[in-house]
């Protein structure tokens, strides 16, 4: 032979091909740029049952030879040996995703009409059995006159025999069966083949069906949702707390341990008071964290996930969305970091961009800390109706107003700078399955890592800069060292832009440290007033609503819980949006129009609670 | 009669779509997903709220969902 032969992979995207490709190269790749253009050239070697190595390459998926993307541009033309300096491939190895049969096989019957030697694959066919659908690959090989290798690129099954069929994959003659035939018969013969190497078919498509019936039901669907949502939460704020109260006591004893091991230096203040106390205040939240993400990977798994964006699409839509925002905004809830990291899913960068700019006004567990104190302390206690509180009507009231200052900005979002065709909905519902454990171990621990490991970077750094800010320059003898520190100073700067929306200086101190984390302001606050802090978070905290009681009015105190709905007090958040977004643009849009909405709204309840006379 | 108007559990083809009506990229989608002419379509369930949006197909073995908008570039026949 004078030449190596060449093999090419071709088939519709998502058919598995690149496993199919990595199962059979191995290591053995060589990725490059198709010439003039940004297409990946995938090649490697593989040597056939007979010895004879050939080279293989996986060509960009595609839906067919007439082109419409430059993908399908390049897999066409490598085909008809009209790409420049690219050979055409000897043998073609037609690849199928077994569950989607009749659909690939459109693609298929247009790749046979060429009469090159070929070869099929029927790959995933582990997939299609686990869903119940059993083929027949010699009825199909009958139907369409070449060798049909039943594969699992994965698992490496049917590789070898896969080998065997391209080693003796021969010339052939494409009859007019099949070059005679336009888009629409190709359609119809697909079915009639899918259907015809169907062995058997089980119940889990009518279960599948039945299961839709219910929930994507025009009444029980939301309700079930509602339901799904209500146990979520509940889970998030009730399981999560002695897990969080054991975090608190171990940060507790490490902080004491370390004050007692190190003599009393710049050094120990900087680990204890710095380090310890910022990093220990936001890992405390990685308990609420990992139960959100036990919720949403089971939904996510089972498929359930897809129904809650179909049930949620329409209310989007609304505010210029789709289903497919729905995901991000419901993990901001506990945090708005893996929320925005999860918008990746999102395929419209508009719709992307505004579920980003949104995400941190979904009230996440960080303000609740800042919303107990307050409530606490200026709400009575008193009983509205049936067992309802007006403290837990407030909080709940601070959560809708998140949620509706978060769909106003995106509606006017999409009207200004993210302004774009109104994006859709196409996303296609998985067949219902039981979540496996071990995909969910693997989830919750990938999630739960990058987690801590922004807790030991970017919300260390912050951390440690904040101790700085309020520890210098030292205070003389008879001077606050809060009033002495840069912190201090920014704070007497701030109190007078604060002013006008009935913040006093201790409260715009508050703010500072609470660019860390929301919920440092509740300490600072503590600190500024001098509580004696004493081990029992609760006592300290009913000491800490004394004092607040005694200096703020209501109409203070509830500016200050409006602030908190609004403003982006997480420098954590904006640096995630920063790596998002590629570059500081919309990650300083975000802080600029958050404070902005968050002094408006603050301004505007004190002035109305004044005016109402609270 | 678009897709859009095909009654939930009727079965139906796909014999005509307007791809100049639908973003390219969303047309691709569609077509990924395998409606196209020709495809034999359901439509198998339907939004809650104003205009029953977004409407639920089933196409194969898959159910896929789709905006009203998508549908309406779709001209069905019924089986």
């Amino acid at each position: 032979m004078s030449r190596q032969r060449k093999i090419a992979l071709v088939g519709n995207p998502n058919a598995g091909k690149s496993a199919l490709f990595n199962a059979l190269t191995g290591a053995r790749q060589k990725i490059a740029n198709y010439p003039g253009v940004t297409v990946e050239r995938k090649s490697g070697r593989f040597v056939l049952p007979t010895g004879e190595p050939v080279e293989m390459t996986d060509l960009p998926g595609a839906y067919g030879l007439d082109f419409t993307s430059p993908d399908e541009e390049v897999t066409a033309k490598v085909i008809a040996g009209m790409f420049p300096g690219e050979a055409a491939p000897d043998v073609l190895v037609v690849v199928l995703d077994a569950s989607n049969l009749e659909q690939h096989l459109v693609f298929a019957q247009e790749l046979l009409a060429l009469g090159k030697p070929t070869v099929v694959a029927l790959n995933m066919v582990d997939l299609a059995e686990r869903d119940g659908l059993v083929l027949d690959a010699a009825v199909l090989a009958e139907e369409l006159g070449v060798p049909v290798i039943p594969t699992v690129a994965v698992r490496r099954r049917g590789l070898a025999e896969l080998g065997e069929a391209i080693a003796s994959a021969g010339e052939r003659h494409a009859g007019p069966a099949l070059t005679d035939l336009g888009a629409t018969e190709r359609r119809v013969a697909a079915h009639a083949m899918a259907s015809a190497a169907v062995l058997s078919e089980s119940k889990s498509h009518r279960l599948h069906a039945s299961l839709d019936k219910v929930l994507l039901n025009p009444w029980a669907g939301p309700l079930v949702l509602l339901a799904v949502l209500f146990v979520v939460f509940q889970a998030v704020f009730a399981w999560a707390a002695p897990f969080q109260d054991g975090i608190e006591t171990g940060v507790g004893a490490l902080h004491d341990a370390v004050q007692g091991a190190l003599p009393e230096s710049l050094l120990r203040d900087l680990l204890t008071e710095g380090v310890i106390s910022g990093v220990g205040s936001v890992i405390v939240f990685l308990p609420q964290i990992i139960i959100l993400f036990a919720f949403i990977l089971a939904m996510e798994a089972s498929g359930y996930m897809a129904r809650a964006a179909f049930l949620m699409d329409r209310m989007m839509a609304s505010v210029g969305l789709s289903g497919r925002s729905f995901i991000p905004l419901l993990s901001s809830f506990a945090c708005a970091i893996p929320g925005i990291m999860a918008t990746r899913s999102i395929t419209d960068p508009k719709d992307r961009l505004t579920t980003i700019l949104i995400a941190p006004l979904m009230t996440c567990s960080a303000r609740l800390p800042v919303y107990a104190v307050i409530i606490a302390a200026f709400i009575p206690n008193t009983n509205v109706w049936a067992g309802i509180g007006l403290q837990g009507l407030v909080l709940l009231a601070l959560y809708i107003a998140g949620v509706v200052g978060a769909m106003g900005v995106a509606l006017l979002l999409r009207r200004t700078v993210a302004k774009g065709g109104a994006s859709g909905f196409i996303m296609e519902m998985p067949k219902y399955q039981m979540p496996r454990l071990k995909d969910m171990a693997i989830g919750l621990w990938q999630r739960a890592w990058i987690f801590l490991r922004r807790a030991g970077t970017v919300i260390f750094t912050v951390t440690v800069v904040l101790w700085i800010m309020l520890s210098f320059p030292k205070a003389g003898p008879g001077e606050n060292q809060v009033d002495a520190s840069i912190a201090g100073k920014v704070a007497n700067g701030l109190a007078v832009i604060v002013a006008p929306i009935g913040f006093d200086r201790d409260m715009a101190l508050a703010l500072i440290p609470a660019m860390a984390a929301r919920e440092v302001a509740v300490s600072s606050l503590a600190t500024t007033y001098a509580v004696a802090a004493g081990d029992d978070e609760e006592e300290q905290a009913a000491e800490l609503g004394d004092q607040i009681k005694a200096r703020w009015t209501l109409p203070m105190a509830l500016a200050f819980l409006a602030w908190f709905v609004f403003a982006p007090q997480c420098m954590s958040t904006i640096a995630v949006v920063r790596r998002e977004t590629n570059g500081w643009k919309w990650a300083s849009f975000m802080l600029l129009y958050l404070f902005g909405l968050a002094y408006l709204a603050a301004g505007a309840t004190y002035w109305i609670a004044v005016a109402a006379g609270l | 009669m678009t897709l859009d108007m095909l009654p939930i559990g009727r079965s139906a083809r796909i014999v005509a779509v307007d791809w100049s009506a639908l973003v390219q990229e969303e047309a691709r989608r569609l077509r990924a997903l395998g409606l196209e002419e020709g495809a034999r379509i359901a439509v198998s369930h339907r939004g809650i709220l104003g205009g029953r949006d977004p409407i639920a197909i089933t196409v194969g073995r898959m159910t896929v969902a789709v905006r009203r908008a998508h549908a309406a570039a779709m001209e069905v026949e019924e089986l």
